[in-house]
């Protein structure tokens, strides 16, 4: 991408790109969750070797051409491991770790909901990829313009104002923040967010 | 014996009792209880039904076991009368099934009381914080019907430090408290119990969430005299405490036997317990690190000898925060150690190999699974006798490192051949080592096999794990509980109805194919008292199929399942003394819509049965279908044979062998109103019929 590689090079042109999006978010996160959306590129956690996922890419700098394996989306309650042996155990980081931020995943057509815990993702494409794993499906590719093109299947959310919007619309801070619950949409009704947003 | 009015203690026969009591204050005995025998002078208008229930009274002072106290209870009104006023320990498996009310009327004499609350999937964070279980109403209740209490144990109940205050001025004998997997209490109210309760002898805190009211706690204890405090466990604890206290405390309790530390205490202040306390025989060790701030010095305490000099020390556990270099100081106690709990300790195969080697005599062992298949065959190597093993996950996702699988399950199976219970957690597992642990470990009670990853099946044939689960209960004759996970179709179900004769509890996630699944559990296991699923595809036709066995359950649990509102209401208007929950999601109830395309989507349905209908402390996400009905109690068909020439009678509530050949079988009926009892004497048996 043209635009990485300028910011890379120290021209910062990003600060000075037009885009649609809202003042203080941080951008690089979005720039970089979305290229990564549109490369199937994910940003990898630094010990994606010891995690073991599977077909994990030796080599980092092929991690452009490889898709990293799925995080699997983490199920309330599963495994049945009492929170206290989770926390105690987990090398104690910087930043406090916060509750989860559970919603609820619904899909047309499937008969009964799952949660969530979106503190668990770094981004829109891990997010995505578990939903995928979850539901069994396929999510389209995104675009701005269009929405999730190639699938019959739109990832759509609530947010605190009770508005239904397009997964991947806003940053993603933004979207943890004010994301109510998630609705896999089918068909026309998917496709009618895609356009004209 | 007329029934008891005044509220005297009760009566204590067994000499034990007697010679314990003498050194305690306790409200004493008047001329009127009786000590040896019968004394039928005593009374003012003795009858022939008082001779036999003072016999009675004498004889059931004995019984201990509650299941045999219940059935004796069942016999007529007498005995249930005489069992009422001789049980001492009253355990309520669910806090909802019976009223405190109702059971404090019945027993008036209760010492010790034991009461659970929430089902265990609540743990897992699958049910609403406020769901209920609250201690409040039973301690109002016992303090007015008990004032003698001496004993408490909660398990999953919601105790605030009102409650714990309560507790401190309601009983001035108070002796132990025991609060496992509670919460809604902080150190605040730890405080009042340590200071109010002069003759505790034990205040254990087990896994229970404990709130920091910045509140010295430890301190409160009375600062001079002798303490007759055996047993203080507060491993569960996250604040600091203050260990000059605690250490004057223990200097001056020289009957403590038990002591687990939180991981507050640094190693060094264990040491300086450890010398002052040499008689322990639990130990549960804090941090076993430095404190912070503190390097290794030239001077480090002798570790080694300290425990070297605790000659009684059997359990240990604790190491919350390892600091590996240490790990050498334990190895003097280890030859003695019955329990060894490292589940908090991340070590390697290496470390733990040198502690293992000593472990001779170990019988239970909690281990984290850092340990990797290595550790595990040094521990199978070892620990002949060991009979309970949990390997916990570091590392509790579906798709982390596995870095413990098959390979130690068998190995385990092969060198533990008395195993009794077993929780494994894995990433891995194959048909093949579960179905060598059910041919080579006989006496397992409790299988517990937990593949993190959902669905997944036998990782080298890709089969589903069916058969080795089905060999398990197939071949382990004595299995009461059990844990399924892994990919497991509607034939694993079919193998626990068929031969799951036993199994008491049954723990289902992710599995099953159709309604047949639980159909043949539901249909198969006539012990069942505990069922919880989630994430299975079992229907209201399933749900259905249980209706002839739900009066015999503890509860039900099924989370996510494909039930329907329908199906739940249809339960509870066949059986009026089941209450059925039924709860949602709070923050959708809140919004008060319903989603268009899921319509009266509900989370969770949890039923039991209840003397009580549906409980007036439900908050507002939970909905009971339930019918309130008027009259006594609900019953089953029981069945008792007294055989004058066998040597012990046997009471049972189900099903009833008889010892001369004859096979006879009851199995529970629906419920029917409590008639008087039919007593019938033929030639050969006394038959015992009730209803």
């Amino acid at each position: 991408m043209e635009s990485k590689v300028a910011y890379e090079n120290g021209l910062n042109l990003k600060a000075t790109e037009l885009r649609l999006g809202l003042p203080g978010t941080d951008i690089e996160s979005e720039e970089q969750a979305l290229s990564s959306a549109r490369n199937n590129k994910r940003p990898l956690p630094d010990n994606s070797k010891e995690c073991g996922l599977k077909g994990s890419s030796d080599d980092a700098q092929h991690s452009d051409h490889e898709t990293a394996p799925p995080a699997k989306a983490q199920i309330v309650g599963w495994p049945p491991i009492r929170s206290y042996r989770k926390n105690n155990l987990q090398p104690k980081k910087g930043e406090a770790e916060a509750s989860g931020i559970y919603v609820k995943v619904s899909m047309d057509g499937a008969p009964y909901l799952r949660k969530i815990d979106l503190r668990v993702y770094k981004g829109y494409p891990e997010l995505l990829k578990a939903l995928e794993n979850m539901f069994k499906f396929t999510i389209g590719e995104y675009s701005e313009r269009e929405g999730y093109k190639g699938s019959e299947f739109a990832p759509t959310y609530e947010d605190k104002d009770g508005d239904w919007m397009l997964v991947g619309d806003v940053p993603w801070d933004m979207f943890m923040s004010s994301c109510k619950r998630l609705r896999i949409m089918k068909g026309l009704e998917a496709r009618g967010l895609g356009c004209g947003v | 014996m007329s029934k008891d009015d005044d509220r005297s203690p009760p009566l204590d026969l067994r000499g034990a009792d007697i010679a314990e009591s003498s050194s305690k204050t306790r409200n004493c005995v008047t001329g009127s209880g009786h000590v040896t025998g019968m004394n039928p002078m005593e009374f003012q208008a003795p009858y022939p039904d008082q001779v036999l229930e003072n016999v009675l009274e004498n004889v059931l002072q004995f019984l201990t076991s509650r299941r045999d106290r219940n059935a004796a209870s069942l016999v007529c009104k007498s005995w249930c009368r005489v069992e009422a006023l001789t049980r001492s320990e009253l355990f309520i498996g669910n806090c909802y099934s019976v009223s405190p009310k109702r059971a404090t009327a019945r027993f008036s004499r209760v010492r010790a009381v034991a009461i659970k609350g929430r089902p265990r999937f609540a743990d897992f964070n699958l049910m609403p914080p406020e769901w209920g279980a609250h201690f409040k109403p039973w301690v109002a209740a016992l303090g007015s019907a008990y004032p003698w209490l001496e004993k408490v144990y909660l398990k999953r109940m919601s105790v605030t430090d009102e409650d714990l205050k309560h507790l401190a001025e309601y009983f001035p004998s108070f002796k132990e408290l025991v609060l496992v997997c509670c919460d809604g209490f902080g150190t605040r109210g730890l405080a009042v119990i340590a200071k109010k309760c002069r003759q505790l002898r034990v205040l254990d805190l087990i896994e229970s969430e404990v709130a920091d009211s910045d509140m010295d706690w430890i301190g409160e204890f009375p600062e001079s005299g002798i303490t007759c405090l055996e047993s203080l466990i507060f491993d569960c604890v996250e604040s600091p405490i203050n260990f000059e206290a605690l250490e004057r405390l223990v200097v001056r309790s020289p009957s403590l036997k038990k002591l687990r530390l939180n991981r507050f205490v640094s190693i060094g202040q264990l040491y300086r317990l450890m010398v002052r306390a040499p008689q322990l025989t639990h130990l549960g060790t804090g941090s076993f690190s430095l404190a912070e701030g503190v390097a290794h010095g030239d001077q480090e305490p002798d570790y080694e000898s300290a425990f070297a000099a605790c000659k009684s020390l059997v359990c240990l556990s604790g190491f919350r925060e390892i600091a590996t270099d240490y790990l050498s100081a334990i190895y003097a106690v280890c030859a003695n150690l019955t329990s060894l709990n490292l589940s908090y300790a991340n070590i390697n195969a290496e470390q733990l190999k040198t502690v293992i080697f000593h472990c001779h005599k170990l019988q239970t062992f909690w281990v984290l699974d850092t340990i990797c298949d290595e550790g595990l065959q040094a521990a199978a190597a070892t620990c002949k006798d060991l009979r309970e093993l949990r390997v916990f996950p570091i590392d509790a996702r579906e798709d982390s490192e596995g870095p413990v699988s098959e390979v130690g399950l068998q190995a385990i199976s092969e060198g533990c051949r008395k195993l009794q219970s077993i929780l494994y957690f894995c990433q891995h597992m194959t048909n093949a080592a579960v179905i060598a642990m059910s041919n080579n470990c006989p006496d397992l009670e409790v299988f517990r096999l937990c593949i993190m990853g959902r669905h997944r099946p036998d990782h080298l044939t890709g089969q589903p794990m069916d058969e080795g689960f089905g060999a398990i209960v197939k071949n382990c004759k004595k299995l009461t509980r059990l844990a399924v996970s892994g990919l497991l179709t509607d034939q694993a179900f079919s193998y626990i109805g068929r031969y799951g004769k036993l199994v008491r509890t049954l723990s289902v996630a992710f599995a099953g194919n159709s309604d047949r699944g639980l159909k043949y559990v539901l249909e198969g296991c006539p012990r069942l008292q505990k069922l919880e699923i989630r994430d299975s595809p079992f229907g209201d036709e399933a749900l259905r199929s249980g209706l002839h066995h739900y009066y015999n359950m503890r509860f039900l649990w099924m989370s996510s399942c494909s039930l329907s509102p329908q199906g739940c209401r249809e339960i509870a208007r066949a059986l009026p003394r089941l209450v059925v929950e039924v709860i949602k999601d709070e923050a959708e109830v809140n919004r008060g819509e319903c989603e268009e395309h899921i319509d009266d989507a509900f989370d969770i349905l949890y039923m039991y049965r209840s003397l009580e209908g549906p409980r007036d402390d439900a908050p507002h996400f939970v909905q009971e279908h339930s019918k309130q009905k008027q009259g006594i109690g609900l019953s089953n068909i029981v069945l008792l044979i007294i055989y004058p020439s066998m040597k012990r009678w046997r009471f049972g509530l189900e099903e009833l062998e008889v010892q001369n050949g004859e096979f006879t079988k009851f199995s529970s009926m629906p419920p029917v109103e409590k008639q008087e009892l039919a007593f019938t004497r033929e030639k050969k048996k006394n038959l015992v019929c009730l209803f």
